[in-house]
């Protein structure tokens, strides 16, 4: 047994904490995530350079990491520092990339990981509440083009995006995993719509509508109808990322917290004085080691056989949905009416970790497929 | 045991009912159901119109104005303007202060400044919390030295007050300010009222964490504050601090917004999808709903015995710590599933979409816009009026004897 990251991430570690105590400090943070943007080209081009990017795609890929710890230690860094930028989506979109079989479309990554593109995306839809196989954007085949048409939800950067990975249905019912390609859709296709908007934790999302975008035969991510397992994969890596930057988000609302309780004084003494908020900052300390153990569990499983992998995947984003909620009302709650105002960190943190549960599936949905999945381990 | 109402009673909510049938603007439910702000001159427009009926200060004897309701009336018409989406009432003036007033004011003060609370032209705010005194209200700081010069008798006030609520609408603040700093804490502290537009006072914003302006700073610099504005007597505030605190309580419950938020999220759940199916259809998500759902039918019960038991008058005492606890928390687990049933449609927040103006298309379902704000700004119910942990600390104390 060894709980130490290897060298080189715990390295890499240091360097992203290093810029983002330099660099990222809650001020610039706050103001990047309200700009019209929502996030920022330079540091974003950074990032690239300190080789973030990079360590989250496979040798194979053009990267140097890839792997699940890899994934958690940058995103665990990530959400110390709240950091806005578009490393989520070159994950999402990375990933599924990365499945392709054509060199011309895997050159994308590259310009993924050097900084030059943002790729998004596009898979959520209305009425999916996070169903994964739920897609009923269509596209049909005319000639060699492939013709789409539908609507994307809440896509991250979708205003910044210079291409979309954009799921869509070639065959089957709306649920079916079979019948569901990918494509590649370059943000000035016709037809392509987007209307951005501000999100609660800060920086930007996007509506998508598709009205009969042609796309030529090479815009196919993969073969036809056989994107599930692509997006499952990409998701999976996504849900790491999440969960790792989860975490890190509680360790700061945590530490955050802790320093209120010893700084601030009520009825004479410091709060933290009381053995109420003793018990209730010691069970959050408990539940924050299992959500680190949880994204521990999800990072080794990221490259194992299907199930396993994606019930530790269902585990973790359970629990973390868990775990942040309950981290994030503690946080406000121990901190009283200061904990509710824009002008403390504490603040975002909350709301960042409640917005993770809205993002790739929440702690319900995690908890029905975890319990699903282990149904088919049994059969 | 009967768990009815009187017929009396019933009477009353029908007299209610058909009140907000006909006097409650649309426009106003319409906000207020679908979670948009409003502004000043709605407060003051719905204040007027139940000022024209009697029925603004329901806690007032109606000697001063109020309608003379018993502890149950005030409950039916509370529960009765929270489920048609009334605005709620503004409670600084006319459920804080004018009870105080009544109680420890002289006839001056109550002949002029009760009619004013009813006819709207004052707009009071509360200066209790000091950036010192939270849960320890006690420690407030803001001093007031007692001064003479040829315009008479007064008070210089220096220090500051926060979580104003609404303070930026306010004309006037009460406060508890410090009048004698070697006493012991609660004995040193008067009840004082001061006109913002003297000067000396300044009114700084708070943003909150969902990005809107409802609470502020106040700051008073040599303040002069006339001997007249003194309600009670000198350092014998903490008396009426306190009686005006168990007036903050009675509607603490809040059980009239929970059962409108309940059938708000209902309607949700049936309309949002998950599998083709109605989320409310959904095991998990419905369980969540079952449980906040009966949590609130039994706090309902709890309410009307908690009324029940002072329905001879006056108001209730530790009891309340109760009411105030579950109810927030009832109130803070439905505003919680109505984001959860949002899916990923609880991350777009377009400030813009909550105030009047906003012509934009909603992005995702229309009630999607205030789900997560109003998830986050109700994390305060738990916080204001006695946070939760000193309310247990009440209930301990008053009812255990622990």
């Amino acid at each position: 047994m060894n709980f130490q990251h290897t060298d080189d991430r715990r390295m890499l570690a240091d360097t992203l904490d290093r810029f983002i105590r330099d660099k990222y400090p809650f001020a610039t943070r706050d103001r990047i995530a309200k700009s019209p943007q929502g996030f920022s080209r330079e540091i974003w081009q950074e990032l690239a350079e300190l080789g973030v990017i990079g360590a989250l795609f496979s040798e194979a890929d053009g990267g140097f990491g890839g792997e699940g710890f890899d994934i958690a230690v940058v995103f665990e860094s990530l959400g110390r520092g709240l950091v806005v930028e578009p490393l989520l989506c070159a994950v999402l979109a990375g990933r599924a990339i990365a499945a392709a079989e054509s060199g011309a479309q895997k050159q994308w990554i590259e310009k993924i990981i050097a900084g030059e593109s943002i790729a998004a995306f596009a898979h959520d839809e209305a009425d999916a509440h996070y169903t994964l196989a739920h897609v009923q954007t269509r596209a049909k085949q005319e000639g060699s083009d492939w013709v789409l048409s539908g609507a994307k939800a809440v896509v991250q950067h979708g205003e910044s995006a210079d291409v979309f990975v954009v799921s869509a249905r070639n065959s089957g019912t709306v649920e079916d995993e079979a019948g569901i390609s990918l494509f590649l859709v370059p943000a000035d296709a016709q037809g392509l719509a987007v209307r951005g908007y501000p999100t609660i934790d800060g920086g930007r999302a996007a509506e998508l509508t598709l009205q009969d975008v042609k796309l030529p035969a090479n815009a196919l991510l993969g073969a036809p109808g056989a994107g599930f397992a692509t997006i499952e994969n990409a998701v999976g890596a996504g849900i790491v990322a999440l969960c790792a930057e989860a975490l890190g988000a509680m360790d700061e609302a945590k530490k955050a917290t802790l320093e209120y309780l010893q700084t601030r004084k009520q009825f004479g003494m410091f709060i933290g004085s009381f053995q109420a908020l003793q018990h209730r900052m010691a069970n959050m300390l408990l539940e924050i080691e299992q959500a680190r153990s949880a994204v521990i569990n999800a990072a080794a499983a990221l490259s194992a056989e299907r199930v396993v992998r994606e019930r530790a995947l269902s585990a973790a984003k359970f629990s973390i949905g868990r775990i942040g909620t309950l981290v994030a009302e503690e946080s406000i709650q121990m901190h009283g009416g200061i904990g509710m105002t824009w002008e403390l960190p504490l603040a975002h943190y909350a709301k960042r970790l409640i917005m993770i549960d809205h993002q790739l599936g929440d702690e319900d949905h995690h908890l029905q497929r975890y319990i699903e999945l282990g149904r088919s381990l049994r059969q | 045991m009967d768990l009815n109402f009187t017929p009396e009673e019933e009477a009353f909510r029908s007299e209610v009912r058909s009140f907000l049938a006909e006097e409650l603007p649309a426009r106003m439910a319409e906000k207020v159901g679908t979670g948009k702000h409003l502004s000043k001159a709605d407060h003051e427009e719905w204040q007027a119109i139940l000022n024209r009926r009697g029925w603004l200060a329901s806690h007032w004897p109606e000697q001063y104005g109020g309608p003379g309701w018993t502890a149950v009336q005030k409950f039916i018409f509370e529960h009765e303007c929270a489920i048609a989406h009334a605005p709620r009432i503004v409670p600084f003036g006319v459920n804080m202060l004018g009870p105080v007033l009544i109680k420890y004011g002289n006839e001056a003060q109550k002949r002029y400044w009760l009619p004013r609370i009813l006819d709207g032209s004052d707009w009071w705010c509360q200066g209790y919390s000091e950036p010192g005194a939270g849960s320890d209200l006690a420690a407030v700081k803001t001093s007031a030295v007692r001064a003479r010069d040829d315009k008479g008798e007064h008070y210089v006030v220096n220090g500051q007050k926060t979580w104003t609520t609404l303070g930026q609408h306010a004309n006037m603040i009460f406060c508890l300010v410090r009048t004698d700093t070697e006493a012991r804490k609660q004995e040193g502290i008067s009840f004082l009222l001061i006109d913002m537009t003297t000067p000396g006072v300044e009114v700084r914003p708070i943003i909150t964490l969902d990005g809107e302006h409802e609470v502020n700073e106040v700051f008073f610099t040599d303040v002069r504050v006339p001997v007249e504005n003194l309600v009670g007597e000198e350092n014998k505030g903490w008396t009426c601090a306190k009686y005006l605190l168990t007036y903050e309580r009675t509607n603490i419950a809040g059980v009239g917004f929970s059962v409108a938020a309940l059938a708000k999220l209902k309607q949700i759940a049936a309309r949002q999808k998950k599998h083709g199916k109605p989320l409310d259809a959904d095991p998990a998500f419905a369980a969540r709903m079952a449980r906040v759902e009966i949590e609130l039918e039994n706090m309902k019960t709890t309410n009307v015995r908690v009324i029940a038991a002072v329905a001879g008058g006056g108001a209730p005492g530790a009891e309340s710590s109760m009411l105030k606890i579950r109810g927030t928390e009832i109130r803070q687990e439905i505003s919680s599933l109505t984001r959860r049933a949002m899916g990923v449609y609880a991350q777009p927040f377009i400030a813009a979409a909550l105030h009047e103006g906003f012509e934009g298309p909603p992005v995702g379902p229309d009630e999607a816009a205030p789900a997560a704000a109003q998830y986050f700004n109700n994390r305060k119910l738990s916080i204001f009026g006695g946070s939760n942990e000193i309310q247990r600390n009440i209930i301990s104390k008053m009812i255990l004897g622990l």
